[in-house]
């Protein structure tokens, strides 16, 4: 646990239940895919706005004027609001909350789309990129004033089982850690290949004796005895 | 307890919690009221989260642990969203809430007034006086299409009785587009330690006082003034709001005070945007009084007396409106 709260990208929020909440934060790279997707639908709204109106004079111009006027300033606050997130962020699984875990607000998300325009500076966002790489949360100036962050939605599949075998103690005193990694491949190992599993459930071969598939038995049985006891 | 006894014990707990999220998590209109018992979403919630607790501290397995680390995120997300009442806090806001805000931090109003003004002073007397002056500003090209646009002789069909309907229009589009754009550019620039606020502010401070000290020299006065002192009550109050907003962000960021650079950050942001706003809806209503007004050819003495009306109007919203009766703000 230690080790991965200061290697992962993730982030801890205590909430007022006193229990902590982890966000994996979205990095650069994904982001800017959002963008660009984003980027795409709002060139082709672009597009067929221009291409409609233009046959409409004076009104047909305003229209356009005011339509692109919403869309550069606002078009991710309406989805932002709306769902969390844009069209764009949706597509590669991430969403915008505030910093403490709830739904982004409106004049937290205008905020961070107001001034998108100095994150877009000098070129391409090169101001936002800064600020990304210079902070631990991956916040581009928008996010810093408007305490945002922008983090992978998290989607929970069905809980994966633990395999049922005759509950068996482990032969040594396991540390509470080593407890967590076993009950962890326990859990995951049906999602493993068997070759997978089997190197894996081999590197205990000095305390549980077993070689191949007993190996991976004899862990689901140590993963039983912890979970149900004898 | 062992993790097998404990999940047997909540599961059913965990699983009401499960449905009601899903439930609640629909769009309004499709959710079933019977269902929605949310009465009980508090104390459930926090019974999971509980449940959270001793299952990390009691180190059971990770697929239990993300489980219940999934229905809390949910329940968070939902017990601690903010609700807007959308309209009435609109009118709220501009029947008093913003008026109140840019009082209350009128210091950097009247800091980014006077990057505005003085600038536009000094360079408009200077154009005036001195007919080159304007080319330290502008190259060639932009003076005389600025010239012929308030010529008097009014060859030109952008203010003359040419222009149509259609072209008030057209023009009420690109004044949102182009005028709130500047505004909010104008607040973005304040996260550049407020520089940006600040040349944004100098620079259309001395760009619109070079302009007016030359065409008054010129003689146009009776074709710029007319048209420029209407929606200038609306459009260049509101530009200084624009700018006071970023110099708050910028003096936070310099100056964070008792606090940590990025809460300050986020606090200074927070009532900035109030200003923000406010200065966009001016900008709206300055869009629409120099498209359909400003451009009309009637007489100045009308013009001026509109356009004093206008300047009172402006004035006494923002020094009067919102006043509790007991309130010094």
């Amino acid at each position: 646990m230690a080790l991965t709260e200061e290697v992962d990208t993730t982030r801890q929020y205590e909430i007022p239940e006193g229990v902590l909440l982890e966000f994996r934060l979205a990095g650069p790279l994904v982001r800017a895919s959002a963008w660009a997707i984003d980027a795409a639908i709002r060139a082709v709204l672009y597009i067929v706005i221009g291409l409609s109106f233009s046959y409409f004079g004076g009104v047909g111009v305003a229209i356009i004027l005011i339509a692109l006027f919403l869309i550069e300033w606002f078009y991710p606050v309406l989805f932002e609001v709306k769902s969390g997130a844009t069209p764009g962020k949706k597509a590669m699984g991430i969403w915008v909350i505030h910093d403490n875990g709830t739904p982004v607000t409106v004049s937290a998300s205008v905020i961070r789309n107001l001034l998108r325009a100095v994150d877009f500076m000098p070129v391409m966002y090169g101001f936002g990129l800064l600020s990304m790489l210079f902070n631990r949360e991956f916040k581009r100036l928008g996010d810093l004033a408007a305490g945002t962050l922008v983090v992978y939605r998290d989607n929970y599949e069905k809980r994966s089982e633990l395999p049922s075998r005759t509950a068996e103690r482990p032969g040594v005193e396991l540390t509470e850690s080593e407890q967590q990694a076993v009950l962890a491949f326990a859990e995951r190992a049906p999602g493993l290949s068997s070759e997978r599993r089997v190197e894996l459930a081999e590197i205990l071969n000095e305390i549980s004796g077993h070689k191949g598939e007993r190996a991976v038995d004899g862990i689901y049985g140590y993963a039983n005895w912890l979970m149900k006891g004898r | 307890m062992r993790q097998e006894q404990f999940e047997q014990v909540y599961r059913p707990l965990w699983d009401e919690l499960g449905a009601l999220l899903d439930e609640m998590e629909l769009p309004r209109s499709k959710r079933n009221p019977d269902k929605t018992r949310a009465a009980a979403f508090p104390t459930l919630y926090r019974q999971v989260c509980s449940h959270y607790a001793l299952a990390r501290s009691r180190r059971f397995s990770p697929a239990l642990l993300e489980l219940l680390h999934h229905l809390v995120l949910r329940g968070h997300r939902r017990l601690y969203r903010q609700r807007g009442a959308w309209l009435w806090r609109t009118l709220d806001f501009i029947g008093g809430g913003f008026p109140r805000a840019l009082r209350c931090h009128r210091g950097y109003f009247l800091l980014a007034l006077t990057s505005f003004l003085l600038p536009a002073l000094l360079l408009g007397l200077a154009c005036y006086v001195d007919p080159d002056m304007i080319y330290s500003l502008m190259d060639e090209q932009q003076v005389a299409e600025m010239e012929s646009m308030y010529d008097p002789a009014g060859r030109h069909p952008g203010r003359s009785e040419a222009r149509s309907s259609e072209t008030d229009f057209m023009m009420f589009g690109f004044y949102i587009f182009n005028n709130i754009g500047i505004g909010f550019r104008t607040f973005a620039g304040g996260m550049l330690l407020g520089v940006g606020s600040l040349f944004m502010l100098l620079f259309n401070g001395l760009v619109l006082g070079g302009v007016a000290g030359h065409l008054t020299r010129l003689g146009y006065h009776d074709t710029f003034w007319p048209f420029v002192s209407g929606h200038g009550a609306f459009e260049l109050t509101a530009i200084v709001i624009c700018g006071a907003a970023g110099l708050m962000l910028g003096h936070a960021l310099l100056a964070p005070g008792q606090r940590k650079r990025i809460p300050a950050l986020k606090a200074a942001a927070a009532e900035a945007l109030k200003l923000v706003l406010g200065a966009a809806l001016m900008l709206l209503a300055a869009a629409f009084v120099e498209a359909f007004w400003s451009s009309s050819t009637l007489d100045a003495a009308i013009k001026y007396g509109v356009a004093v009306l206008l300047w009172a109007l402006v004035v006494f919203y923002l020094v009067f409106v919102g006043r509790s009766r007991h309130g010094s703000l």
